[in-house]
C-alpha cells in the first residue's frame, strides 16, 4: 500500500511528458493548417489544436480514451459488442489465440522439463539448445510459420498459437528446470533414506518446490504469448485481431486507433499477468511458500 | 524408402552415442560433444525426412539446400546483417541501455520515485512494447533510425528494472560498513553498490540482446527500405523462396548467439566473484 | 555378544576432486551394539558425517566393508532400517507437522489408519501433541527439528542415524532437547549414531565417544563412557563426566598434532 502515492507520482509525471510531448511533436502541423488558413495560432489555440487533431503524430491520453470508449463500451451499449469494428472482438481474437498457445506451450515446457530433469541424455543434450534458442530471435520465423501452416491448410487461430507456443515455451521450460531442482541435496538425501521411488519423489518433493518457478515463468510465459499472437497476426494481412488493428492502422495512418490497439494489448497483458499473479498469491500462501 | 531407413539409423546412433555419453562423468568433452551429437543428428534426420517423405521445399527446405542458398547470397546476407543487426539492432541496444542505466543511477537518489518507478517499469517490461513499432516507424521513417528507436523502448524497461534492483540488493550490513568508513553518497555507490549491481545489471543486458534482435527485425515487417532482415524474411516468404528465409534464419541465430555470448563472456570475466559464476567453473 | 548392528571392517572412502584425491575416511573400523548410543566428535573434514552418509547408503565406500543389521547399508535402505535426521528440520512448509510426520508413511504404503495411529503415537513421544495441525514455519526451531525426529521414529525403524541435529539452535534449547533425546532412547532402546561437534553433547549422551581426526579422516580413539544410563542434565557437573571430556579434548588434540 505505501508504494501507491509513488505509482500514482510516476503515472502522472508520464502523463504529463505524454501531453507535453504531444504539443511538441503535432504542432508542426496545427502551424501548417494555421498558415494555409492565414489565420494566427494563439499558445492556447495551439495546445487545443495539438490535442484533438484527427491523425496526430502523438494522439494524447484523452483521445485514445475516447477511441477505446468509442470501440468497446459505446459499442456494447448499442448490442454491437462482438461487430468486426468492435475492440472486444479484436481482443477476443488475440485473447483466444495467446490462451491456446499459451496452454500448449506451458504443457510441453512441462513435459520438456520433467524428460530434462530426468533423462541425463536429454539434460546433456537438449538442455544447451533450449539455452542457446533463447538467444535466437525466434519471432523471426514467425511470418514463415503463418505461410507454411496455410499451405498445408491449417489456418485461423492454430498458427497464430502456434507461434505464441513457441515463445511461451522457452520459459518454462528453463524456470521449471530449474524448479523442479530446487530441492536441496538435503531434501533428496532424505527421500532416498525412505528409499522413496523416483515417483513418489516427483510428486511428493520436486513438483511443489517447483511452484514459485513455475509461476514466476507464466508470468513471462503468457507475456511472451500475447507478443507472439499480435506478431502473428501481422504478416498475412490478417484481418482480425489486436495486431491486425496496429497493421491496418499504421498504413492508413490512423494514429488514435494504433494507439488504442496498443493500449488495449496493454491491457490485456496487464490483465493475464494479474490473473496468474493472483493464483500464484493464493497458491504459494497456502503452501507456505511466501 | 532408403532416406527413412537412414535416418531411423542416424537417430538410433545419436542417441546410443548420447546416451553412453551420459554415462559418463560430466566433464567439458561430453558438455560439449552431447549437444553437438544431437545438433548433428536433428539436421542429419531433417534431411533424411525432406528426401524421404518428398517434402515441397517450399514448406521445409533440407539444410543442404539452405547451406548452399546461404553460401550464394552472402552479399546479400551481409547487408541485410549490417542493416538490422549493426546499425539497427546495437545502436538501439547502446542506447537504450545506456539510458536505462543511466535513469536507474539518476533516480537512486529518491527512493520515493524509485518505489514508484519500479513497479510501473516492470509492467511496462511484461507489455507488448513491440505494437510500438508501427508508430515509430511512422516518427523516424523506414530506415535503421526507426528501428534503433523500436530497440531503445523493448530494451529500456527490462534493463531499468535490472539495475533498480541491482543497486538495492547490497545487505545491511555491508552499507553500515561503510557508513563506519564515512563514505559519501558517491563513493557507497562507486565501491560497493555499482559492483554489487553488476550480476543484475549484466542479467538485464543478456534479456536485452534477444530483445533487441527481435525489435530489429519485427520492426521492419511496418515499412523498410529494400534490405534489412526482416524485409527479406517477409519478401521472400511471399516469395515462397523458403531456403532464403532459412538462411537469414541462420543469420539471425549466428548473430544471436554471438550476441549473448559476447555479453556472457564480459559477464565471466567482471563478475567472477558472484556465486553464479563460481559454481560452473 | 551379539551380532553387531552396524559393523564398518577397514572402511575407506576417497573422493576424486580437482586438487587430487581426498580421503574423507581411511581404514576405519568400528562395531556399534544394539541400544549403543555412540556420537562421534571431531573437527570439520574428519569424515564423521561422512561415515553417517555410508551407513545410510547416501555414498558408498571405496574400500571395506560396512554392515547394518547384518546386511549391505543399501539393502538396509530398501529395508528401511534407520530414521535419518539432518542438520536442518528440512520441514516441507506446504504439509502440516502431522502431514510432514505422514510423508515418510505415505511413501513406505502404511494404511491411513496405520499412519494416523502412528503420527499420534511419534508426536506423544516428542512431546508435540496437539500441534498436528500447525504449519512448521508456526513452530519455534526447536520444536521443527523435534518433528524432524518425529518423523524419524514414525516408521519405527531400530536405528536413528543423527547428522548434528541440534547444531543450529542454541543452547539452552539444545539442553533440553538433549535431555528428552535421551528419554527417548531409554524407553525405545534404539540404537543411535549421533555426529556432533560439542564436546560436552557428546558425553552427555554417549555410551560410546568416538574421536576422530582429519587428513586422512580416521578414528583416534574411542571412550567408553561408565556414565549411568540415567542421567540428569546436572551429572554435567560431576568429577567422571569431567575426566571423559578431558579424555575427549586430548583425544581431539592429539588427531590436531599435525598442523
Amino acid at each position: 500500500m505505501r508504494n501507491v502515492l509513488p505509482i500514482l507520482t510516476i503515472i502522472l509525471m508520464i502523463l504529463a511528458v505524454w501531453y507535453a510531448a504531444a504539443i511538441m511533436l503535432n504542432a508542426p502541423w496545427a502551424h501548417d493548417k494555421a498558415k494555409r488558413a492565414g489565420v494566427e495560432l494563439s499558445q492556447l489555440d495551439l495546445v487545443a489544436d495539438t490535442w484533438s487533431q484527427q491523425k496526430p503524430k502523438l494522439p494524447v491520453p484523452h483521445q485514445v480514451a475516447a477511441e477505446i470508449w468509442d470501440t468497446t463500451g459505446a459499442m456494447v451499449l448499442k448490442g454491437r459488442g462482438f461487430s468486426k469494428r468492435s475492440l472486444i472482438y479484436h481482443s477476443w481474437v488475440t485473447f483466444s489465440a495467446t490462451i491456446l498457445g499459451f496452454a500448449l506451450g506451458t504443457a510441453l515446457g512441462i513435459a520438456l522439463a520433467v524428460g530434462i530433469v530426468f533423462n541425463r541424455t536429454m539434460d546433456l543434450s537438449v538442455m544447451p539448445w533450449v539455452i542457446a534458442s533463447q538467444t535466437v530471435p525466434i519471432i523471426a520465423i514467425a511470418p514463415m510459420i503463418i505461410v507454411v501452416l496455410n499451405a498445408v491448410g491449417i489456418s485461423g487461430l492454430l498458427p497464430k498459437a502456434m507461434i505464441s507456443m513457441y515463445l511461451s515455451f522457452f520459459p518454462v521450460v528453463v524456470g521449471m528446470v530449474k524448479g523442479l531442482r530446487s530441492p536441496d541435496a538435503m531434501q533428496l538425501d532424505q527421500m532416498r533414506t525412505w528409499n522413496a521411488s523416483p515417483a513418489q519423489t516427483f510428486w511428493r518433493l520436486r513438483l511443489p518446490s517447483s511452484m514459485p518457478y513455475l509461476f514466476a515463468s507464466l508470468k513471462v510465459g503468457i507475456a511472451a504469448s500475447l507478443v507472439g499472437a499480435i506478431v502473428g497476426e501481422l504478416p498475412t494481412g490478417a484481418v482480425a485481431g489486436l495486431g491486425a488493428r496496429l497493421l491496418a492502422g499504421s498504413y492508413y495512418g490512423q494514429t488514435v486507433q494504433i494507439w488504442s490497439a496498443l493500449l488495449t494489448a496493454a491491457a490485456l497483458a496487464a490483465l493475464m499477468v494479474g490473473v496468474i499473479a493472483l493464483v500464484q498469491r493464493v497458491t504459494l500462501k497456502r503452501m507456505g511458500l511466501v | 524408402m532408403g532416406w527413412l531407413v537412414a535416418a531411423i539409423i542416424v537417430w538410433f546412433l545419436g542417441r546410443q552415442i548420447n546416451a553412453r555419453l551420459a554415462r559418463r562423468p560430466a566433464s567439458r568433452a561430453t558438455g560439449l560433444a552431447g549437444p553437438v551429437i544431437f545438433g548433428v543428428t536433428v539436421i542429419v534426420i531433417w534431411e533424411c525426412l525432406v528426401h524421404g517423405l518428398e517434402i515441397s521445399p517450399i514448406l521445409l527446405p533440407p539444410p543442404s539446400q539452405i547451406a548452399v542458398t546461404f553460401a550464394g547470397s552472402l552479399p546479400t546476407l551481409w547487408r541485410d546483417f549490417v542493416q538490422t543487426v549493426i546499425k539497427g539492432a546495437l545502436t538501439g541496444y547502446i542506447i537504450g541501455c545506456g539510458a536505462a542505466f543511466l535513469l536507474a543511477v539518476a533516480i537512486d537518489r529518491f527512493p520515493f520515485l524509485q518505489r514508484g518507478l519500479l513497479p510501473v517499469a516492470s509492467f511496462m517490461a511484461a507489455l507488448p512494447i513491440i505494437g510500438l513499432a508501427p508508430i515509430l516507424v511512422m516518427w523516424f521513417g523506414f530506415d535503421w533510425q526507426s528501428k534503433a528507436a523500436v530497440v531503445v523502448v523493448m530494451v529500456f524497461f527490462p534493463m531499468l528494472v535490472n539495475t533498480v534492483e541491482g543497486l538495492n540488493d547490497t545487505g545491511p550490513m555491508q552499507r553500515d560498513l561503510m557508513r563506519t568508513y564515512a563514505a559519501g553518497y558517491w563513493k557507497t555507490l562507486l565501491k560497493l553498490r555499482l559492483p554489487a549491481a553488476m550480476p543484475f545489471i549484466f542479467n538485464g543486458l543478456k534479456i536485452a540482446t534477444t530483445l533487441a534482435l527481435i525489435g530489429a527485425i519485427v520492426a521492419e515487417f511496418f515499412g523498410s527500405p529494400t534490405k534489412g532482415m526482416g524485409f527479406r524474411i517477409s519478401i521472400s516468404v511471399g516469395q515462397l523462396a523458403m531456403d532464403l528465409v532459412w538462411a537469414e534464419i541462420v543469420v539471425a541465430a549466428i548473430a544471436g548467439s554471438a550476441f549473448y555470448g559476447g555479453i556472457a563472456l564480459l559477464e565471466k570475466a567482471l563478475t567472477f566473484w558472484h556465486p553464479s559464476q563460481r559454481s560452473r567453473a | 555378544m551379539s551380532e553387531p548392528v552396524i559393523s564398518a571392517n577397514n572402511l575407506s572412502l576417497t573422493f576424486e576432486t580437482n586438487d587430487g584425491p581426498v580421503h574423507a575416511l581411511k581404514d576405519v573400523n568400528l562395531d556399534v551394539h544394539k541400544g549403543d548410543f555412540v556420537s562421534f566428535i571431531g573437527p570439520s573434514g574428519c569424515g564423521k558425517t561422512t561415515f553417517l552418509r555410508v551407513m545410510a547408503d547416501l555414498e558408498q565406500q571405496t574400500a571395506g566393508t560396512i554392515t547394518v543389521n547384518g546386511v549391505t547399508p543399501e539393502e538396509a535402505r530398501r529395508q528401511r532400517a534407520y530414521g535419518y535426521v539432518f542438520q536442518a528440520a528440512g520441514l516441507y512448509p506446504w504439509r502440516t507437522i502431522g502431514g510432514n510426520i505422514r510423508l515418510p508413511l505415505e511413501i513406505m504404503g502404511y494404511s491411513r489408519a496405520e499412519q494416523e495411529q502412528r503420527t499420534a503415537d511419534v508426536l506423544d513421544l516428542v512431546e508435540l501433541a496437539g500441534f498436528e495441525k500447525k504449519y512448521p514455519w508456526q513452530l519455534s526451531g526447536g520444536m521443527q527439528q523435534r518433528a524432524s525426529i518425529a518423523r524419524a521414529l514414525a516408521f519405527d525403524a531400530d536405528i536413528l542415524l543423527m547428522d548434528e541435529p541440534f547444531g543450529a539452535l542454541d543452547e539452552i534449547v539444545r539442553d533440553h532437547l538433549n535431555e528428552q533425546l535421551l528419554q527417548l532412547w531409554d524407553r525405545t532402546g534404539k540404537t543411535i549414531c549421533f555426529v556432533t561437534h560439542s564436546i560436552p553433547e557428546a558425553v552427555y549422551l554417549s555410551t560410546r565417544i568416538v574421536v576422530m581426526s582429519p587428513r586422512p579422516g580416521r578414528i583416534a580413539d574411542i571412550i567408553e563412557s561408565p556414565l549411568p544410563r540415567h542421567r540428569p542434565l546436572d551429572i554435567r557437573d560431576s568429577p567422571e563426566f569431567i575426566e571423559i571430556s578431558h579424555r575427549v579434548r586430548d583425544g581431539l588434540r592429539a588427531g590436531h598434532g599435525d598442523d
